[in-house]
């Protein structure tokens, strides 16, 4: 009886997408594991004792509390790197939103720096320029983040417009206002009297927004992570993930947008305005992700370096991977979110504690998105049959992920927020 | 006006060497976005393949000796070294989109995520700061092809050509114009080039005229990571001096722009490069130059902001797009995983 009804849960799509992810994120832990181990051996300097470090770093890493006198790393709950990676998944909680709405139309939006950038040049100017005496700080927060979205929406709307009307791929749009926002966002900066003049050492950043009294409330999480950057914007974060799912699944207008992604002729023939749901589509995404960079910064404990116009913000990149580990999921999204900060908390520890540095993060990551660019095989692998068919889904000219439909999207969340959870614990 | 060709030479080569990289992937039918990944991934190879050896005695001696033929030589062998880790790096995602049948456009992201995050890792470990660099003198001093190279004294004047051609200009440049040509007739002229070409634009046909479909895919994707590997080192070579920073600024995403400008071809690439090489060479250094020489730095007194000479390749890329959009044809299998028996 109960072997059965483990068959049945096996059997379910969702618990295979979860199981693919898990696997992606296994997979990627030990390729991070082989890296350090390999460079570890290799130098003279460095040996066995620092290569278990590292690789028990990045297992870890969100449970270290640092090295005792005597050397030796020392574990157990760090409320500091808890709230970090909590403020840390923020953006990437939203930027992770913003690919999956596109992905689910079947649009790769790889705008996502971009748009996060443009979102928190608006943000901070408006936080900023506008003068706090006269509008109430609480007023002026909420002007900011509508004003920060609304930016991102146009910014995401561009590529859209020119992939429904003159057909141009949208990744290649994409990456194109990507490096003409970071261009923008320099000069207006540049040109600004935002520049922190006030701070000897800051010159080359922004004011906080609290130097205007705008901040993100705390919502009382300072007092469950002492001594973190923790604030309300995780909070609102995962409410927007939440009115994204009910969008996505259970209004006409994300079955408009989803029809459009699985088939954009086809959509069209059964009456759907295809162009202006691939616009708008790529608008929602880009003010998803342009709401990550508003949150960031409306924190008010962060700084914008805004001399940004040879580097994109990895927040953007990294939700591509974060929206692919959730296969597309926006309640999963959630968790893959807090699941790839936690990774970044590990590396800031291994930079802290060890030879080895940060960067073994992106590896990592990176290691996970080639892994779920064949998330369909490793599905399949798991299925235990060979399905010639199954692949005919993996065109991705029309559509990267067009297999999730309404049913198993569902059916993935129920079983990917224990799973994954669970997967959070086991690291410890 | 020297200056000018000089620099846009300079940019325009490796632009034009990638583009050639991806027209024959994309021939094959992949995708290849990955060709950013794969520049970073060369240029950081071919840098520190450089840095290594020039702690070796025959070099270190040449360079005193100042026998730059020896030099040119290790510039090749780096150039080589980056094409051959360029191609192995490659096979990443010749292995995912052909014998897994993966999404192209994912994996291509995937090494695009991949190669700074690794080429940024070992050069935190290698050099201890964020740029690996030579390790003594730079670029100019080592490869850089002068008048004093060809024992001529500074002050004598050479014809235009010549100045334009041998002064304060890389050799690697040169291979790379010569290269493109080779592999142009290669791609157009010869068995091998059409049946690649085939394989873009109907699979199941070759593969029923027995065609490997397969291998036709890895010779095309390969030669493709082995040419951007090269472009990455060439462009690191000449307009970094000589440095890795995990970064070639977009220049494999422009690279794929202009392929798709020069609609697949490579005459429309190489002329599209030039256009392109012209405008990054304005953003890069439009206070220096001086256009008709008499002395008036012309686009610095415009007074223009530099963001919006930086901006303008990418604007101008769009802009091309859309113009350009309607009449271009892609290779038709494009992006599609090849499957036997699949109809």
């Amino acid at each position: 009886m109960k072997e059965n009804r483990l068959r049945t849960l096996y059997e379910k799509e969702g618990t295979k997408k979860v199981l693919a992810s898990l696997l992606s994120i296994i997979i990627g832990l030990f390729v991070g594991s082989i890296i350090v181990a390999i460079v570890g051996f290799s130098k003279a300097d460095m040996g066995g004792k620092s290569v278990w470090d590292g690789i028990r770093l990045i297992f870890a890493g969100l449970f270290s509390t640092g090295r005792d006198a005597s050397g030796v790393l020392t574990w157990g709950f760090n409320p500091t790197s808890f709230g970090n990676m909590l403020f840390r998944a923020t953006p990437l909680v939203m930027t992770g939103l913003s690919v999956a709405v596109a992905f689910k139309t079947g649009l790769f939006n790889i705008g996502a720096p971009g748009q996060y950038l443009m979102g928190t040049m608006v943000t901070l100017m408006l936080a900023l320029g506008i003068p706090s005496e006269v509008v109430h700080p609480v007023l002026i927060w909420f002007i900011a983040f509508i004003g920060g979205m609304l930016a991102g929406a146009i910014w995401g709307a561009i590529p859209g417009l020119v992939k429904a009307y003159l057909n141009i791929n949208e990744v290649l749009a994409c990456i194109m206002t990507n490096w003409i926002a970071a261009n923008v966002v320099t000069w207006l900066f540049d040109i600004s009297n935002f520049k922190n003049v006030t701070e000897n050492t800051k010159a080359s950043e922004i004011y906080k927004t609290t130097f205007n009294g705008v901040a993100t409330s705390k919502m009382g999480l300072d007092q469950l992570f002492p001594g973190s950057q923790v604030n309300g914007g995780i909070i609102v974060a995962i409410i927007l993930a939440i009115i994204v799912f009910i969008i996505m699944n259970k209004t006409t207008l994300g079955y408009q947008l989803k029809a459009c992604g699985s088939n954009r002729h086809c959509a069209r023939y059964a009456g759907i305005k295809d162009k202006r749901n691939i616009v708008l589509s790529m608008a929602i995404s880009g003010a998803l992700a342009a709401a990550g960079g508003s949150l960031y910064y409306l924190s008010g404990n962060t700084e914008f370096y805004w001399s940004t116009y040879q580097s994109l913000p990895a927040e953007g990149f990294n939700g591509i991977a974060v929206a692919l580990l959730a296969t597309n999921n926006p309640i999963a999204v959630i968790f893959t979110a807090i699941f790839m900060s936690m990774l970044d908390i590990a590396g800031l520890q291994l930079t802290n504690l060890t030879a080895y540095n940060e960067y073994i993060t992106d590896v990592i990551i990176a290691a996970i998105v080639y892994l779920s660019a064949f998330s369909l095989v490793i599905r399949m692998w798991l299925d235990g049959r060979k399905k010639r068919g199954g692949t005919e889904n993996a065109k991705p000219a029309d559509a990267a992920k067009t297999d999730d439909d309404d049913a198993d999207a569902e059916a993935s969340v129920e079983a990917s927020e224990p799973e994954i959870a669970t997967e959070g614990g086991e690291q410890a | 006006m020297i200056f000018l060709i000089q620099q846009t030479l300079l940019y325009a080569v490796p632009l034009m060497i990638v583009a050639l990289a991806g027209c024959f992937s994309e021939r094959s039918g992949i995708i290849n976005l990955a060709l950013e990944g794969i520049m970073i991934f060369g240029a950081f190879v071919g840098v520190l393949f450089v840095r290594e050896m020039q702690g070796n005695e025959v070099y270190t001696a040449a360079k005193a000796a100042g026998d730059w033929v020896t030099l040119q030589g290790l510039e090749l062998l780096a150039m080589l070294v980056a094409a051959i880790m360029g191609a192995v790096f490659s096979l990443l995602l010749s292995f995912a989109s052909i014998n897994l049948r993966a999404d192209q456009t994912i994996g291509g992201t995937a090494l695009n995520l991949l190669a700074p995050a690794l080429v940024l890792f070992f050069i935190r470990i290698i050099a201890n700061q964020n740029t690996l660099q030579m390790a003594t003198g730079g670029a100019g001093s080592w490869f850089m092809l002068k008048k004093s190279t060809f024992g001529v004294d500074k002050a004598t004047e050479w014809g235009f050509l010549k100045e334009v051609l041998l002064n304060k200009a890389y050799l690697a440049t040169y291979v790379c114009i010569l290269l493109f040509i080779i592999l142009s007739i290669i791609l157009y002229k010869t068995k091998f080039g059409l049946r690649l070409r085939s394989c873009g634009e109907n699979p199941q046909a070759a593969d029923s005229l027995g065609i490997n479909v397969y291998r036709m895919r890895y010779a095309g994707t390969t030669i493709s990571g082995a040419l951007a590997g090269m472009g990455g080192f060439v462009y690191a070579l000449t307009t970094a001096n000589c440095s890795s920073n995990g970064d070639v600024a977009g220049f494999g995403f422009l690279a794929l722009a202009v392929m798709i400008f020069g609609n697949w071809k490579p005459l429309n690439i190489a002329m599209a490069s030039l256009l392109f090489g012209l405008f990054k060479c304005i953003a890069a250094a439009y206070t220096s130059i001086d256009i008709n020489g008499d002395g008036i730095y012309a686009l610095a007194e415009l007074g223009i902001s530099s963001h919006l000479y930086r901006m303008l390749p990418y604007i101008i890329t769009l802009l091309v797009l859309a113009f350009t959009s309607k009449s271009s044809r892609a290779p038709k299998a494009e992006g599609i995983p090849y499957e036997k028996g699949q109809r």
